[in-house]
């Protein structure tokens, strides 16, 4: 058993972060000339530490699979980010932010992290706007806030529904400063593919050049991985195209752990699948639940009716709906977190009162809000006993200013009027709790090797909150890693430039070399895609939004039979030495099967439910989640082994917050 | 629907190009990126291979996807990327051409991916606002009106797919580099540059081969995001007077 021991600094829980940083050991600036950092990936977390560190000084090499490293998937993150700013004075602070986050990840995070997020979460508002992010404001010139799932004050700043952009360009834009500074040497179209140790430390990385197949070494003091989530072993999910496990598991392989990874967040409000060629699923942000009332009809037979198309929405009547998350948990309607959100919906349309063909979708309405907004803002402009067309105008134009491109995507992708008729939304995997095991450093197991962003499982727990991956991401890349990776530097000012022509090196790359080949010369017939297509509908049907244990050894049978034919039937066209995107694809699925497996393995250890961990076997009498405290309030951190991970546990200590069945009713 | 593609192929950029003809069965509700896996599965079932496209979010976000389809840079629709493009907007029988950008600051790299990193060095001659991490003071000490911001906000929404380029006969960045120019010209925290970043930004894009602007407007008709060529006319004037007002090299 390997000892995780989670490095959280002594002290009150609210002093520990700041009485930690004044005491932790520093780089000099002179030796900070002398040593290198790799930061591989480019989103929020790795573009906005690879900026800070080279503002620091040190010499940073940062990496990135993209042809730039704006396109990060990050880009994509719509409705927000989190801040305990108070600037709405409506009770909001540091602890709430806190307690919210623990709570709304079920008790299965670690409270120093997270309260570490929750001071952070105001030093990124001031970050952002001082770099021109354009975040959305009010007639006063001043931050405006909404909500999200999970919270009752409003500390969600926003920039329109491209959130993730603005900051990400924020970042980018501080990391291209240190590029032209040459602070920071920038590779893109780079694939780390493996993890070099030396001495037991992280030294290095082997990465594939994607333009010409090159394998290359890239030796460094450390390594910082920040390469987001693994939401993709569902083959359908929210995440780019792009998006992998692979420089993870490459890590895992090197011996670094895999802690919670059956922690996969399944997000309520996406557009419904409509086709077996569908490629990725799009979400709509929940920003949007705001507004929108979630329903379903009463009546089976008018699902069915609108199913055969005979019946639309319009057509049920207001007593025959069921706005069935305003009725299980009045406290919170609509907004309630994710998980519960998705449940929720599984369960309407299990019912048999799903309104898609597939019977895989409910309704969110925006009807009665477009008839509010439109009363105000007929009354604001002065119009006394205004009619049903003008409510309905001028209620279209407030929906619009604040959600726009959102109607303006659903009608691109749907073909369907979402200002006349109510959106179909399903649930669709959308982010991963789970990640690389760090300390309270976010430094993983393996010395000299970190884990930021999405990339690790420090702060969410089993279930994140809405408008907090942006928070988290920027967090550790702004404010925490600059800090930490100090305990680990200061103790190597003495060790010269690694060298990569080191016998670690050479196998490093041999290795890798080895498994391209494996894949080239396996010489079958099914493409990489079609694998990965049926990877992902095994872990969704068996370890998608309800598990069982039946199922989940099922799923692991099938997920290793999967692996067997990968191996015997696999196709990849073209050679190794050149630009191949299906040796690309090939690479990342290899690494999938076996994440996909240990996902699994993690679910079935879990017994119990928590957050986006719902095993159907333990859930209370109303049909939520039942936590196991007394057996299962630690994290599950997994060594890789081919015939069976290796479980490693590392005890939560709750010292601030007392373990409740979590209840937003 | 049954559908005959005209593909660009070409295997480097130091390699010729041709059109090559496939045809392909879609349904309406596909994207016209799935369209092209459904050909590119079919393709590599018969051991042939795949042609190389760019993409990765899907929604119309990352900048990622660059095709130019029967002559317009993301396709018929107006304010769309092309993976937001779907088959409902073709029909049964129809021919469609689908070209990589076309530029010299964009060189091909394989079928219809490009190298769009001229994009990127653009930005870094002086896109950003000079602050370290910790230097900011409280995001409210400065008010912002909101329609000001919200101009901002319309500039900093560029996704830099390169679109403006190749609709411009002159292949010129000039839309790209003013949206970013006066995204952080209107914010007061980015003022204070702004005589030197837009120097420094032009020059770059004039060394990276791009072509000069002449009024042409059609980047603002093909951009996806629907970006105004009022920055371009904001850029000109912002240009002139930091050009007249300084003698120092950028």
């Amino acid at each position: 058993m390997i000892n995780l021991d989670p490095k959280i600094p002594k002290g009150e829980l609210g002093e520990k972060w700041s009485q930690y940083r004044g005491t932790m050991n520093l780089v000099a600036p002179n030796n900070k000339r002398r040593i290198d950092i790799i930061v591989v990936g480019t989103g929020l977390a790795g573009a906005s530490a690879a900026a800070t560190l080279g503002e620091l000084g040190y010499n940073v090499k940062a990496f990135t699979f993209h042809d730039s490293p704006r396109r990060a998937h990050s880009i994509a993150a719509q409705g927000g980010i989190n801040a305990a700013k108070n600037y709405q004075n409506d009770g909001d602070s540091i602890y709430r932010l806190f307690y919210d986050t623990i709570k709304g990840g079920d008790y299965r995070s670690r409270e120093a992290n997270v309260h570490r997020l929750a001071e952070v979460s105001v030093n990124i508002i001031d970050q952002a706007v001082a770099q021109g992010v354009p975040l959305a404001r009010e007639y006063g010139g001043l931050l405006a806030n909404r909500s999200f799932g999970g919270v009752q004050v409003s500390r969600t700043f926003y920039a329109k529904g491209q959130t993730g952009q603005q900051l990400l360009l924020g970042a980018y834009s501080a990391l291209s400063r240190q590029i032209a500074l040459g602070n920071v040497t920038m590779y893109n179209r780079h694939e780390m593919v493996d993890l070099v140790k030396v001495d037991g430390k992280a030294r290095g990385i082997i990465t594939r050049n994607l333009l010409n197949g090159k394998l290359e070494r890239h030796a460094a003091h450390c390594v910082v991985l920040a390469t987001g989530g693994y939401g993709n072993v569902f083959y359908l999910s929210t995440n780019a195209m792009g998006c992998n496990v692979t420089a993870a598991w490459r890590a895992v392989h090197r011996g670094a752990l895999m802690a919670n990874p059956c922690y996969t967040q399944i997000h309520p409000t996406c557009i419904p699948q409509s086709g077996d060629y569908q490629s990725k699923l799009t979400l709509m942000s929940e920003s949007l639940r705001n507004d929108g009332r979630v329903w379903v009809p009463n009546k089976v037979e008018d699902a069915e009716a609108i199913r055969k198309g005979s019946k639309t929405a319009l057509d049920i009547p207001e007593a025959d709906r069921d706005y069935y998350l305003e009725r299980r948990y009045p406290a919170f309607g609509n907004l309630v977190p994710r998980d519960v959100a998705s449940r929720a919906a599984k369960v309407a349309c299990d019912e048999g009162k799903g309104v898609v063909s597939t019977g895989k979708a409910v309704y969110l309405d925006f009807a009665s809000a477009i008839e509010r907004y439109g009363k105000s803002a007929a009354h604001s402009k002065g119009i006394d006993n205004p009619g049903k067309d003008t409510v309905t105008k001028l209620g279209e134009e407030v929906i619009a200013a604040k959600y726009g491109n959102l109607f303006d995507m659903y009608v691109k992708i749907t073909g369907e009027d979402p200002y006349k008729m109510p959106m179909k939304i399903y649930p669709a995997v959308h982010y991963t709790m789970g990640g690389l095991w760090v300390d309270y450093n976010l430094e993983t197991n393996v010395p000299g090797l970190f884990a930021l962003g999405e990339c690790n499982f420090s702060d969410h727990g089993a279930n994140r909150l809405g408008a907090s991956a942006l928070m988290q991401g920027l967090a550790d890349g702004y404010f925490v890693i600059p800090y930490t990776i100090g305990q680990f530097l200061s103790k190597e000012i003495r060790t010269p430039k690694i060298s990569d022509q080191t016998p670690e090196f050479e196998a490093a790359q041999n290795d890798s070399q080895a498994r391209i080949d494996r894949l080239m010369n396996i010489g079958g017939e099914q493409s990489a895609e079609s694998f990965h297509r049926k990877l992902g509908k095994i872990v969704w049907e068996y370890c998608g939004m309800s598990r069982t244990e039946e199922g989940l050894n099922k799923g692991r049978a099938l997920i290793r039979d999967l692996r067997k034919e990968f191996y015997a039937d696999l196709y990849v066209p073209g050679t190794s030495t050149e630009f191949n995107p299906e040796l690309e694809k090939a690479l990342r699925v290899a690494d999938f099967l076996e994440l996909g497996e240990t996902l699994m393995v993690d679910a079935l250890n879990r017994n119990e439910s928590c957050g986006g961990h719902f095993r159907a076997e333990y859930a209370s009498p109303e049909g939520e989640a039942a936590r196991n405290d007394k057996d299962y309030t630690y994290v599950a951190a997994w060594e890789w082994n081919d015939t069976d991970p290796i479980l490693h546990r590392e005890n939560l200590e709750f010292e601030n917050v007392e373990l409740k069945t979590r209840s937003y009713k | 629907m049954k559908l005959t593609l005209k593909v660009w192929r070409q295997k480097s950029k130091d390699h010729s190009g041709s059109f090559e003809n496939h045809t392909v069965e879609a349904h309406d509700h596909m994207s016209f990126l799935e369209m092209m896996d459904v050909l590119n599965e079919r393709l590599v079932s018969e051991k042939k291979e795949p042609i190389a496209f760019a993409h990765d979010c899907r929604e119309g976000i990352c900048g990622t996807c660059n095709m130019v389809i029967n002559g317009k840079p993301h396709g018929p629709l107006g304010g769309t990327t092309v993976c937001q493009l779907h088959m409902r907007e073709f029909n049964d029988g129809d021919v469609i051409a689908i070209e990589p950008w076309r530029a010299k600051a964009f060189p091909v790299i394989k079928d219809l991916v490009v190298d769009r990193s001229s994009f990127d060095r653009i930005i870094q001659a002086g896109g950003y606002i000079s602050v370290n991490t910790g230097q900011a003071q409280d995001a409210n000490a400065i008010p912002i009106e909101k329609d000001t911001a919200a101009q901002a906000m319309d500039a900093a929404t560029c996704i830099g797919c390169g679109a403006c380029v190749a609709a411009c006969p002159n292949a010129s960045a000039m839309l790209f580099t003013s949206a970013k120019v006066n995204h952080l010209a209107l914010l007061p925290q980015g003022q204070v540059e702004s005589p030197r970043r837009v120097r420094a930004m032009v020059k770059q894009m004039d060394e990276e081969g791009f072509g000069a602007c002449s009024n042409t407007g059609a980047c603002e008709v093909e951009c996806p995001k629907e970006i105004s060529i009022e920055n371009i006319a904001a850029m000109n004037r912002m240009y002139v007077s930091a050009v007249i007002g300084s003698q120092d090299e950028v």
